[in-house]
């Protein structure tokens, strides 16, 4: 580009707008389809799926919150009429502030959703003043009385924009307006003339751990000597345990408060609650596998706690897979796959051919129909739609057949197959359940169950098939329901073993007699052995019958989803992907892109073998390589030295020449300016212990 | 007793009523209204009364103030955030909103003044005007400019008005006095309630469906239990009022009657034991009392009081975090080596248990440690290879807001920022058992 301009220097030039081609959402979803359709389809795909999450975890979250926002609201209602009535017990505690202490668990960022529903709730059913606070915006207690009535009164308050700037002159100006006895006189002539009791003024601190002490103590002073006045409700958000309160608050400010604890729904709960959501049905057709799933399971677990993350996780696998795969335009409803099939592209049945599942489905076929298979596309079509029918119909018998399992497994002792549904879906995932080692004590133990223990796992089971409607569930169903009834129909005689009597008292007689320690073996041996092959009692084979159906369900429906045609459609499987993007490691990154430089700048002049650096690699990685070389304390002269030979050699110079591996200007700015860039990342620091040396970190700074 | 309170130039009927309301602060409302003098005299510039909380200064104040309809305006300490509010709240009662807006923004003592005294001009006091302040925090006054408090003690001379300034405290004016040295007010003691006094004023506040003996004898009770260990009268109020319908209950089961004092006392005695474990900490609402008290029969500690949950559910890295972070401020950054390295050689015990560590670094509190020294304890004690990812990071800060790490160093200082470790042996204990950690084994203290 050229100015008009004679003189030298810079000059901003913007792009022109005409050239930048606004690229619609589906343009990105084109990797390995040419073809606009397909696009535009996996996109409309993606978006419904990612929109029917949102709206799903919403009104999961409500139905979750439901009961504690219930206690809540319940508590602001009482509260604020209460104080009108003459009751004694009300009138001694007149000067309390009621106080709602609510517990929500250690995942921070999650309680911002449970506080908008609250506080959308409070503001329709109890009143609109409710001010909520945040600990980062009441630094001082200036700026809490600000926000509270900012809130509450709804922005009469005048922000004043230049406090930054001349916050001592504006203090008047606030200051004069911010008082709750300001508040006070508002609210008194709001409701000067209305009889019935008053809505409450409800403050919630959102984060109650993170304010200061002092400001909070002293605005539950001051609030507490309008207490009378203006009815005040506080809610206090905690995120660790409630004796946070008194670990805050003194006595003389907490005797000020009426607290009531409230506890919400542990976190683990609340995840359980959405893998049966999105997970663990039939109805959601985008599915993760074994690997990805146990990648979101273990960044809950491990590290945040917080089921918005998980849910993120979700979304982001299914942008993934709709945005890699192009056969995910199959990933939808069954009656819609099969109206794709149809409409599918030559490219596309290419595809479908070359899935390896497709493959080794092909390979289990005569000749006759592998060679149609592989030619004719209307053959294939058809096959498709077959395969297709048979997927989701493999979804409808999975999940009823994996809940009955974990009900049947999941109080056992010991949890050979784990105590949490998804645990055992994780199991099924990776392999064939029945191979386990695990499901083999399982079913040890489930043979050895009580009728009642038993019975009330079948009950469960029964129950979870009642709400199935595919005809195999149906007929499971039936199985179960009958030998349910026929155990019940066992009575007590029919528990005992039959009379086998003869069989065993010889032995037994034997005992009495005077034996040695050998003999005594025997005979126990020989015991046992009649004991196991005694006649089984009615309830015991009722007990094996049950267990051996189980156990052929469990071999017919719970197959890995591998093992099925076309399971690439529907599944996601890139977990190194999903955890490269929710479990950053920059630390990791920093330190593969200086020791390798490669890696990153994909240069073949610095292609190094055995781990070492190329002499041509950049400075910073020189520098790098040769102090990791050093002890916790580096000379910073030994150190150019070394680098300054590297250098030379770089640049190819003579290692017998005199002035080989010489420190001159231009590489002494160049180690400079490399250890300074080591000193940003966090790899060495200054250290005041000895001069000329820098100190080696091992975490970095940050 | 003193007889009514007397006094020339105020009303006998209003005298008696204050008498009334003040129960056992008679002499002090005589002393008072003596130091006041008649409405039109001139009267102390400045008095300073102070006695401990609960000791009602501010309810005989506001009940003299209040009843004889002196002019006077309460200004409480913590409430003032800047100067600027207490003179905009004393000119606005005194003299109309007009004079409060001709404060200046950042208004200085010395406008105070001006504009007092031109106001003052316009509207000479008739009677003394008194200025109450109310130092909850006394603290508050000290802060603030250095010359506030003198001038407020010789407020009357600097406006020439019949102004008096009243302040109170739970602090000794000894605490107060500016080292310049200052206009000394009438320092006025209000001393404790006696036990007789305290029965004399809680019995005040009877249920009304019960006669005034049946609740002064439950009072008589209460006091039997808890003068012991609490004499504030806002905790025994409270007390009272929580315990008092356990006390009637078999007055409306019909099982006794008002006179089974006996009877009642048995009934009572248990649970005021109970009441007795948890005096001062409120542990849980009134309201939840009356629920636990309702509970007990079925099943015990199925509401518990604050301090029983203490439990706090934390995703597994934390916990190791928290663990090495707990190690590392207990333990003497010396010994990481014989904790934490496998093959550490052999070790002197005699030089490893030096002669002045041997007090218990649980007494002497947590230490700062750098952050890299927490990192390479947290690695070593976890069981698995941990990648140092972008969120083991994030736990960190996010132990900090939940106040279960605090920051040592400054804010700002991103390079190696230092921590000390904020929660309890128990606490740490209980983590530690989650994880199947052996903390004890670790730490220096119990070797």
């Amino acid at each position: 580009m050229s100015t008009s301009s004679v003189s030298k220097g810079c000059f901003v030039f913007k792009p022109s707008a005409k050239k930048r081609k606004i690229v619609g959402n589906e343009e990105h979803f084109r990797r390995g389809c040419e073809e606009k359709d397909g696009c535009a389809l996996r996109y409309k795909l993606c978006k419904q799926l990612w929109d029917r999450i949102i709206s799903d975890t919403e009104s999961l979250q409500d139905e979750l919150n439901k009961k504690i926002l219930d206690g809540l609201l319940d508590f602001a209602r009482e509260r604020s009429g209460g104080r009108k009535h003459g009751d004694w017990a009300a009138q001694m505690r007149a000067s309390e502030i009621p106080t709602a202490a609510l517990m929500l668990g250690v995942n921070v960022p999650d309680h911002d959703v449970t506080f908008q529903s609250l506080s959308e709730l409070l503001r329709s059913s109890v009143g609109p003043y409710v001010a909520s606070l945040q600990a980062k915006e009441c630094g001082l207690l200036k700026h809490l009385m600000k926000r509270v009535l900012e809130r509450i009164t709804g922005g009469v308050v005048a922000v004043d924009e230049e406090e930054d700037e001349e916050a001592d002159a504006s203090q008047i100006q606030t200051g004069a307006q911010c008082s709750i006895s300001n508040l006070c006189e508002w609210y008194k002539g709001k409701f000067k003339k209305s009889t019935g009791p008053n809505p409450p003024v409800v403050v919630i601190f959102k984060d109650l751990e993170a304010f200061n002490p002092k400001v909070l103590q002293e605005f539950i002073l001051i609030c507490s000597r309008y207490v009378q006045d203006l009815p005040l409700v506080f809610v206090f958000g905690i995120a660790t345990s409630p004796s946070t309160i008194q670990n805050m608050l003194p006595h003389s400010v907490s005797s000020l408060l009426c607290i009531e604890l409230f506890h919400s729904l542990s976190c683990t709960q609340h995840l359980s609650t959405v893998i049966d959501r999105f997970v663990l049905t039939p109805s959601f057709p985008f599915k993760l596998n074994g690997k990805v799933m146990q990648v979101l399971i273990s960044i809950f677990l491990y590290h945040d706690f917080s089921v918005r993350n998980f849910i993120k996780g979700v979304q982001l696998a299914l942008l993934e897979h709709f945005h890699s795969q192009p056969l995910s335009v199959l990933c939808c409803e069954k009656d819609v796959a099969l109206d794709v099939v149809g409409h599918l592209q030559p490219k596309d049945l290419e595809r479908i051919r070359g899935l390896p599942s497709f493959k080794r489905h092909v390979e289990a076929q005569t000749k006759e129909e592998q060679a149609e298979l592989l030619t004719d596309d209307a053959c294939l079509k058809e096959e498709c739609k077959k395969l297709i029918k048979s997927l989701h119909g493999y979804h409808k018998n999975y999940f009823p057949v994996l809940r009955c399992l974990h009900a049947l497994t999941s109080s056992l002792p010991r949890y050979p197959l784990g105590k949490q549904i998804r645990e055992l879906h994780l199991i099924c995932l990776e392999n064939c359940v029945w191979e386990s080692e695990d499901y083999g004590t399982a079913m040890k133990l489930l043979r050895m169950l009580s009728k009642d223990e038993l019975g009330a796992g079948v009950q469960r089971c029964v129950e979870i098939l009642e709400q199935e409607t595919s005809k195999t569930m149906r007929e499971a169903l039936e199985r179960l329901q009958e030998l349910l009834s026929k155990m019940k129909g066992l009575d007590l005689s029919d528990m005992a073993p039959p009379a086998q009597e003869p069989v065993i008292t010889s032995p037994v007689r034997n005992l009495g007699k005077k034996t040695d320690l050998f003999q005594l073996q025997k005979t126990l041996l020989q015991m046992n052995e009649t004991r196991r092959s005694k006649r089984l009692s009615p309830f015991e084979i009722l007990r094996n019958e049950t267990v051996d159906f189980i156990e052929t369900l469990v071999k017919s429906h719970l197959s890995p989803p591998e093992t099925q045609p076309l399971h690439e459609a529907l599944y996601y499987g890139s977990s190194a992907t999903v955890r490269r993007h929710l479990n950053a490691t920059p630390r990791t990154s920093i330190q593969a892109a200086l020791s390798d430089p490669y890696f990153y700048l994909q240069n073949e002049n610095l292609r190094a073998e055995d781990g070492g650096v190329s002499n041509r690699a950049p400075d910073i990685c020189v520098a790098y390589k040769l102090h990791l070389e050093c002890g916790r304390l580096i000379n910073l002269f030994d150190w150019m030295e070394a680098y300054s030979t590297v250098a030379s050699a770089a640049e190819g110079a003579d290692p017998e020449a005199e002035d080989f591996g010489r420190v001159d200007e231009i590489r002494h700015a160049r180690f400079i300016r490399a250890v300074s860039e080591l000193e940003f990342l966090g790899f060495v620091k200054s250290t005041k212990q000895k001069t000329d040396h820098v100190a080696r970190l091992t975490w970095g700074g940050c | 007793m003193t007889g009514p309170l007397q006094h020339p130039g105020y009303d006998e009927e209003k005298l008696r009523k204050i008498a009334e309301l003040l129960p056992c602060r008679e002499v002090q409302a005589e002393l008072l209204l003596s130091l006041m003098g008649q409405p039109e005299h001139r009267s102390y510039p400045a008095i300073f009364i102070y006695g401990h909380r609960a000791s009602g200064k501010s309810h005989t104040i506001n009940m003299i103030m209040k009843e004889l309809e002196l002019p006077h305006v309460m200004v409480s300490c913590v409430e003032c955030l800047s100067v600027a509010l207490l003179f905009e709240q004393v000119l606005l009662s005194f003299f109309g909103a007009d004079a409060a807006a001709l404060l200046p923004r950042g208004p200085s003592l010395s406008d105070f003044v001006r504009i007092y005294r031109q106001q003052c001009s316009d509207s000479p006091a008739k009677q003394t005007r008194y200025i109450v302040s109310i130092m909850e925090k006394a603290e508050m006054l000290r802060d603030t400019d250095a010359n506030l408090l003198p001038a407020l003690l010789r407020l009357q001379e600097l406006v020439e008005d019949n102004v008096s300034v009243i302040l109170l405290s739970e602090i000794v004016w000894d605490k107060f006095r500016p080292n310049t040295g200052c206009f000394e007010p009438l320092l006025l003691h209000f001393s404790d309630y006696s036990k007789g006094e305290l029965q004399q004023i809680l019995s005040k506040d009877r249920h009304p469906s019960y006669s005034a003996e049946f609740y002064s004898s439950y009072i008589n009770i209460l006091l039997g239990v808890f003068y012991s260990v609490c004499r504030d009268l806002r905790e025994l109020r409270h007390l009272a009022a929580l315990n008092f319908s356990k006390f009637c209950e078999p007055l409306e089961e019909g099982k006794a009657k008002e006179s089974d004092t006996h009877k009642l006392w048995r009934n009572i005695e248990p649970h005021l034991k109970k009441a007795m474990r948890t005096v001062y900490l409120r542990e849980v609402s009134s309201l939840q009392w009356e629920k636990m008290q309702e509970m007990e029969e079925k099943e015990a500690g199925a509401v518990r009081g604050l301090s029983a949950h203490t439990h706090v559910e934390l995703p597994y890295y934390s916990k190791f975090l928290l663990i090495a972070a707990y190690l590392a401020s207990y333990n003497p950054a010396r010994t990481d080596k014989r904790f934490f390295v496998k093959h550490h050689g052999k070790i002197k015990k005699t030089n490893f248990l030096k002669k002045n560590e041997k007090t218990s670094n649980h007494l002497l509190g947590p230490k700062p440690f750098p952050l890299d020294r927490m990192l390479a304890i947290f690695h070593s004690v976890v069981d698995s290879r941990v990648a140092p990812s972008a969120s083991i990071f994030s736990q960190i800060s996010s132990l900090v807001t939940l106040q279960l790490l605090n920051q040592a160093s400054h804010d700002d200082q991103l390079d190696a920022p230092k921590y000390k470790c904020a929660v309890s042996m128990d606490f740490i204990c209980a983590i530690s058992r989650t994880v199947n950690f052996d903390i004890v084994k670790y730490l220096y203290d119990f070797l």
